[in-house]
């Protein structure tokens, strides 16, 4: 898939790094490196082709086209296309995997009425900056365990 | 508002785990349809009320998510016959021979806690990792499962040749598989460790037959096996701990 042609989606281009933590709330479009978090409650995210996110990431709608090692929870639908590599849970209340795409890690369908929680999936770093953009906060960038060793039923540290 | 939701529905297109929504075409491989008697055996611990705890060792399968999650099932996905391509899992036995590195890939994958699962889906599995890696999934297996949880494996008989193909199977029904063939993908792309995988390249060849008292020996230590035998030169197996 491009680029979102939509004026409302915040880009972060195939050259950009961020380490720490994004929150926002607008749609955001990642095609560049992502190590943190991810925070876009209310709001979609897309992880293009040439995205590579090492994060916890928590919105309304999450596409995965790259590659993204982290827990998803969306609160209405997760989406991995053909192209994607996506290790980490997902759970949300509709998912759609495309053949090809690779995935590791629990599906857990959170039926309508029984509401995907919102809450964070890892604690808020000091000093995390929430506007009504996307905004980015620097956090140590330092991982934690791998994703491998890491057991796919509790929330990823990154 | 109308427009927002329709361009947010386009993100989402393509095949789907949603209840009622069609599948998107094959990659490029046939669909072939057949009746698996093993499934239908899992299908009436499957229909139970209690929530199961599953696991598909096969392509990941938007199908088989939703055949399950349906059913208040959780499933764990994990793609062992990829997995196993991974390069850096090479490495020299004693006389210089190139093998698999099992303690490196036990490691890396199937890290769960021990007796997680009620059911385990190997499809066939077996017959196309490498023989290096075959036992200490099994016994890793073992060890996820449950007492009395149960796993499903498919095993060509010799009839089948070299070069039966490798499928990535979807639950389509209680009794009902559909089978994809895997396609040989020549793009090289990274794996979830960061590292290139090429081996799909040729596809995924028959690495070995085993023959009855083979697969016996493989599930010694699980409590019970049953063979159901297939038209297609497959026999499938299934074993409860």
């Amino acid at each position: 898939m491009n680029t979102p042609k939509t004026p409302e989606f915040a880009h972060i281009g195939r050259s950009v790094i961020i380490k720490g933590e994004l929150s926002g709330s607008e749609d955001l479009y990642v095609d560049g490196q992502v190590e943190g978090t991810i925070e876009l409650q209310g709001n979609i995210l897309i992880i293009g082709p040439n995205g590579q996110v090492r994060a916890n990431v928590n919105a309304k709608g999450v596409v995965v086209e790259g590659k993204l090692d982290g827990n998803i929870r969306a609160t209405e639908r997760a989406a991995l296309k053909k192209s994607a590599i996506a290790v980490g849970d997902i759970v949300t209340q509709r998912v759609s995997i495309e053949d090809g795409a690779y995935f590791k890690g629990r599906v857990d369908i959170q039926r309508e009425g029984a509401k995907v929680e919102t809450k964070s999936t890892a604690a808020p770093a000091a000093g995390t900056i929430a506007s009504s953009g996307v905004a980015a906060s620097a956090g140590s960038g330092s991982s934690a365990g791998s994703a491998g060793n890491t057991p796919v039923t509790e929330p990823k540290k990154f | 508002m109308a427009s927002v939701a329709n361009s947010f529905m386009k993100l989402f297109r393509g095949s789907s785990a949603d209840p009622g929504q069609a599948t998107g075409p094959a990659q490029g491989g046939q669909r072939l349809s057949r009746r698996s008697s093993g499934l239908a055996e899992l299908a009436r611990l499957l229909a139970s009320e209690e929530s199961l705890c599953v696991l598909d060792l096969g392509s990941t399968s938007p199908n088989n998510i939703r055949y399950l999650t349906e059913r208040g099932h959780k499933i764990y996905s994990e793609d062992l016959l990829v997995a196993s391509t991974d390069p850096s899992l090479v490495t020299k036995d004693e006389q210089g021979n190139l093998i698999l590195d099992s303690k490196k890939f036990l490691a890396d994958n199937l890290v769960y806690p021990a007796a997680q699962f009620d059911i385990v889906l190997c499809w066939n599995l077996p017959d196309y990792m490498d023989e290096s890696l075959v036992k200490p999934v099994v016994g890793r297996v073992w060890s996820m499962l449950k007492p009395g949880g149960m796993l499903l494996a498919f095993f060509h008989t010799k009839d089948a040749g070299p070069d039966a193909p490798c499928y990535r199977y979807h639950i389509v029904g209680t009794d009902t598989l559909e089978m994809r063939h895997i396609e040989a993908r020549r793009e090289v792309r990274k794996g979830p460790s960061g590292v290139v995988h090429t081996a799909v390249g040729g596809g995924f060849r028959l690495q070995r037959v085993f023959n009855n008292r083979h697969i016996e020996n493989l599930f010694r230590d699980f409590a019970s096996i049953k063979f159901f035998l297939a038209r297609d030169n497959v026999r499938e197996v299934l074993v409860v701990r």
